[in-house]
């Protein structure tokens, strides 16, 4: 009974017409603006929403893309060096987040979740910061308000609710902003997403559902989630939604574009379904060759984001010499300056760890504050001892 | 001053702070239109508009998650949970998201989140309509939590929960709604942290006596029967379950040198174990006696034909005091 093999057209309720596999088509089409091999197709209603694009933002968002795979690989690196705790990649997920993110405008609001880290570059947090949580010092690398981001969500989907509430005091101030909700596949399972489209589609809130349908939960395989596209799930709750290439960072850039103008103009909410695959692991401590199969690697290998944006580049004489060097010297700057900020990055110190539990004094708390300072004061250093942090 | 009812002095409460602050917006299930189940938000979205006064989806998790997301914007909104048993679902917004925030950001987003919980038994309800959760919120960092036992106090501290900056749980003893009391309206509620201040009810001299919420008025009675034996006790109303004020307890019980909890939640793990166990910490050689807990049994709650057992009244409460004073009790003859 609790079989997932529909898709693999066994005996499970349903059958196989009923399956998941999100390369079936039963809704919308899978829109697509670049083909892998990098070809530029045309789309009637999509092509409006990017025929601004100049060539130079073609190329900068080549840059963005090749920025963040660099972030990510370096992250990485440094999980494997010790200097990180933990590290998930967003590796073949570049088009995804940086078309979506390439479309915002600064006051809009973005609620990411903990693999959005191309949105968090994009969007002005200094590489160093991205992985502060990742190294252990700090709960959250920066202040929500100085990047319009708030902090990256764990608990799978809960920031979908905030980014509906953020809409509804958006629509009460009466501005034209949006909120936009980022989170994955795995997410559209718990209750907290649906909860929020139906919020969303009652109030009719400025809020972008932007799902990054990567195929896995960690172990688990989007069949295992959703019978139906997850892009056809949004009808059910009366909000419109778009399956897109995610792959194609002109495709989720006018997706999202579309959604955008949607909220501003007071249409409500909407939702996008990028499809694309998580090349790497869940993260650095994650094994997928325990659950998935080397073939399908190489299959999704040939979709790339970012060799598809290069060869469109190329196919339209952009990709000069002059460019693959400029992005390569940026890339390798952020990643010199990512390694930089992380090794020397100041630890916390250890009566941090009651600071800002409250906006205002509590009495608990400041006895427990006092007598653990008394404590640490007790070695003959009131400064905190030997902190554990000066070893790392 | 003038007699109100407890529902319409919370009522009063939000309408002040409605009044008083253009961001505060109230949120739950049928507070519009209807006015609330128990008619506590009465009137208001009729006088504050749609906008302030939200009738929500019934999704409790969603009324907490996108109060959240309004805090972010800048909000400060006032949730209803229409039963105590109801809270559940949102349990995860309220203990991963609302309580965590500020800790999160180092400070930078502020969760000004009101949550408004009906609570506790007596009112022969079916199941998960008369429920004591406050434990499980009194353990959560990051949040405050007061329950208010009379007309005066709720027309206070609901405005004072709501101008906190921190997340308070502000639980209503929904079996004193009806109940009537003298509110003064003109009283200017202090700072939001003198909500966390202990209220000396009655004061004695042999016993003190630690209520909140709805069992404060059983305790007043116990003291009055008391006195006819001679025996003088000390009610103190918590007001604040989480801070505790510990100073209020500590002058108490060094005066009396014997304490005795009661509450409607069970006893294990139950908000009576930390003020047993505080006390005992802090000022042990002023005890007498060890101190005595008069709570509801570790049962889920009771049938309501059953639950008067299960409610601590005024004659388990004095059998509480008679344990504390070595008088002869229940247990007279027990070890331990």
């Amino acid at each position: 009974m609790f079989t997932d093999d529909a898709g693999k057209g066994g005996m499970a309720a349903g059958g196989p017409g009923n399956s998941a596999d999100s390369n079936r088509r039963s809704g919308g089409d899978l829109v697509q603006l670049i083909t892998p091999g990098g070809e530029r197709v045309s789309h009637p209603e999509f092509d409006t929403w990017v025929q601004d694009i100049s060539d130079e933002q073609l190329a900068s968002l080549y840059e963005d893309m090749a920025v963040i795979r660099r972030i990510d690989a370096e992250a990485t690196a440094l999980q494997r060096q010790g200097e990180l705790a933990l590290w998930p990649p967003l590796l073949g997920q570049e088009a995804s987040q940086i078309g979506s993110v390439r479309a915002l405008r600064d006051d809009d609001f973005v609620f990411p979740s903990y693999r959005d880290n191309g949105v968090a570059y994009c969007r002005g947090v200094k590489p160093s910061d991205i992985v502060k949580a990742w190294r252990g010092n700090a709960l959250a690398g920066w202040d929500p308000y100085t990047v319009n981001v708030a902090t990256q969500q764990i608990i799978i989907g809960a920031q979908s609710l905030h980014a509906t509430g953020y809409a509804m005091g958006i629509q009460n101030d009466g501005a034209d902003s949006v909120a936009v909700a980022y989170f994955g596949d795995g997410a559209t399972s718990e209750g907290d997403v649906n909860e929020a489209m139906v919020f969303a589609a009652s109030f009719q809130a400025p809020v972008v559902f932007f799902c990054q349908n990567n195929h896995w939960a960690i172990s688990e395989p989007v069949r295992l989630q959703s019978h139906i596209q997850i892009a056809d799930r949004a009808s059910g709750f009366g909000i419109p939604s778009m399956r897109v290439d995610g792959n194609d960072v002109l495709a989720v850039m006018a997706a999202t574009r579309i959604a955008l103008d949607r909220a501003r103009r007071g249409g409500g909410p909407s939702f996008i379904e990028a499809v694309t695959y998580r090349m790497g692991p869940h993260t650095t401590a994650d094994d997928p060759t325990r659950y998935r199969d080397a073939n399908e690697l190489e299959d999704w290998a040939a979709k790339d984001p970012i060799s598809r944006l290069k060869a469109l580049l190329e196919r339209k004489g952009l990709l000069t010499e002059e460019l693959e060097a400029a992005v390569a010297a940026k890339a390798d700057a952020v990643a010199k300056e990512l390694r930089a900020g992380t090794i020397n990055m100041p630890g916390p110190q250890p009566l941090d760890i009651f600071k800002h539990v409250y906006s205002t004094p509590n009495s608990w708390l400041d006895r427990q504050e006092d007598h653990y300072t008394r404590y640490l004061a007790s070695f003959g250093d009131p400064a905190g001892a030997a902190s554990e942090e000066g070893a790392r | 001053m003038t007699q109100m009812t407890f529902a319409r002095a919370i009522n009063s409460g939000l309408r002040k702070s409605l009044e008083n602050d253009p961001k505060v917006i109230l949120m739950g299930e049928d507070i519009g239109t209807l006015g609330g189940v128990f008619r506590v938000t009465d009137g208001l979205q009729k006088d504050f508009g749609k906008h302030r006064v939200v009738d929500t989806p019934l999704a409790e998790s969603g009324i907490l998650g996108t109060a959240v997301g309004l805090a972010y914007r800048g909000y400060r909104p006032v949730v209803e949970i229409q039963f105590d048993g109801f809270i559940y679902p949102a349990f995860d917004q309220i203990v991963s998201q609302v309580a965590k925030m500020h800790y999160r950001t180092q400070g930078a987003v502020k969760m000004p989140i009101t949550i408004r919980v009906p609570f506790g038994g007596g009112i022969g309800s079916p199941e998960h309509h008369s429920e004591s959760p406050e434990a499980y919120f009194t353990h959560t960092s990051g949040l405050r939590v007061v329950s208010v036992s009379n007309p005066q106090d709720a027309y206070t501290i609901i405005q004072q929960a709501i101008a906190s900056d921190d997340p308070v749980l502000y639980f209503e003893p929904k079996r004193r709604y009806h109940d009537k009391g003298e509110v003064d309206e003109s009283l200017v509620p202090g700072a939001a942290q003198s909500m966390e201040q202990a209220r000396v009810v009655t004061e004695g001299t042999d016993v003190t006596l630690v209520a909140y919420g709805p069992l404060v008025k059983t305790a007043r009675d116990a003291a009055l029967a008391a006195a006819d034996e001679g025996v003088s006790i000390e009610v103190i109303d918590l007001r604040s379950l989480a801070p505790l004020d510990f100073a209020t307890l500590e002058a108490s019980v060094r005066k009396t040198g014997r304490l005795v909890v009661t509450h409607e939640a069970g006893q294990s793990g139950g908000l009576g174990a930390e003020v047993a166990a505080s006390i005992t910490e802090r000022c042990f050689y002023h005890l007498e006696a060890a101190p005595v807990r008069v709570t509801g049994f570790d049962v889920p709650y009771p049938y309501s034909k059953l639950e008067m057992h299960h409610l601590p009244g005024l004659d388990r409460i004095l059998d509480g005091v008679d344990r504390a004073l070595g008088r002869p009790n229940s247990l007279s003859g027990l070890e331990g």
